[in-house]
């Protein structure tokens, strides 16, 4: 069986997966740098069973996909999960479709419509920009002062993107959250991320304790995978007074320091369900 | 399978089971490097953070 890794650098995640692909005997894996790649749209042939996407760049990720997907090849995620998860409109779009809890959500389109609605909303709420990572350019909005200031900033010095206005409740969540991993249909590990900060991503310096995964969590974390399309996914989710909240759910999941806090080989579980997948049996 | 760090010129060793385009920082200046080339063992700084890396 022939496994295309699509990938740029090669991060500790990468270099875990690739770890477990090369204990499993007959496997070719074929290591695709974006970097290098070239597409020839409707004559690509690839002689591959699958295609496994870590790239680094979301934009790189979400063609590569829907390119190696028109030339036949079957990808881990699809095309449809990474468009929808790299988006966060879209996301809560379909967590509200499938029902899935989510912090209270609005989008506007000016900065008048938006600081109206930010104020129908009440503060505190957190504008986010519909398509970024790694908690980058989120605003935590306390006041009207700051409301006014951050709209104004967005719409002059961003790009068109930045004035599609993605409002989120904040929710106190008293200095943690959850990610949790989600493969196929199953819960796989959880961690918490805590941090003094409000912002509390890994990559902003969040500290990763393990999580138990409870059948409530299970369940949340696997209609939120559910509902973006299923595959290799990962769910920030909110302890909140009203019970679990998904606030976003991640396509090329990172993993790295979790598998220690968690004791579960995240590695090992994502490469059985390429498999399965590869195989047709999933 | 020993390089050159391209910033402090420390000796740089790559481990047996090294891939190109792996991220490894370097021992003494810690400066993160890819590996661009294992045999012959070549690495350079690694690119700068993208406005849309990441997850």
């Amino acid at each position: 069986m022939k496994i295309g890794l699509l990938h740029s650098l090669i991060r500790k995640d990468e270099k875990f997966l690739i770890d477990e692909f090369n204990k499993k005997k007959g496997i070719e894996l074929v290591m695709i740098d974006d970097r290098e790649i070239k597409f020839n749209i409707g004559k690509d042939k690839f002689n591959l069973d699958i295609v496994v996407e870590r790239c680094i760049n979301h934009s790189r990720a979400l063609h590569g996909l829907k390119l190696f997907e028109t030339a036949g090849i079957k990808c881990v995620n699809t095309y449809s999960v990474a468009t929808i998860c790299g988006d966060k409109l879209l996301t809560s779009c379909a967590l509200a479709d499938h029902k899935v809890p989510q912090p209270e959500v609005r989008v506007a389109f000016t900065e008048e419509s938006a600081l109206k609605t930010i104020e129908e909303m009440g503060y505190p709420v957190v504008l986010k920009p519909a398509v970024g990572s790694w908690g980058r350019l989120l605003s935590k909005v306390n006041d009207r002062d700051a409301a006014e200031a951050i709209l104004e900033h967005k719409a002059v010095l961003g790009s068109y993107h930045h004035s599609i206005f993605y409002i989120q409740k904040y929710v106190e969540k008293k200095g943690k959250d959850i990610r949790s991993f989600v493969v196929g249909d199953k819960c796989i590990a959880a961690i918490y991320r805590s941090s003094a900060h409000w912002i509390t991503n890994t990559a902003r310096g969040g500290v990763a304790t393990n999580c138990p995964v409870t059948d409530e969590l299970n369940d949340i974390s696997v209609r939120a995978a559910k509902a973006v399309g299923g595959g290799i996914v990962a769910i920030d989710v909110f302890e909140t007074t009203q019970g679990l909240m998904v606030n976003e759910v991640n396509y090329t999941m990172e993993y790295k320091n979790s598998i220690t806090t968690t004791g579960v080989n995240i590695p090992q579980k994502m490469v059985e369900y390429i498999l399965q997948v590869a195989e047709g049996r999933k | 399978m020993k390089t050159e760090c391209p910033v402090c010129g420390a000796q740089i060793e790559l481990a047996s089971d090294a891939v190109q385009g792996e991220l490894i920082g370097c021992p003494d200046c810690g400066t993160e490097l890819e590996i661009v080339s294992v045999n012959p063992p070549q690495v350079k700084e690694a690119p700068q953070e993208e406005e849309d890396w990441g997850e």
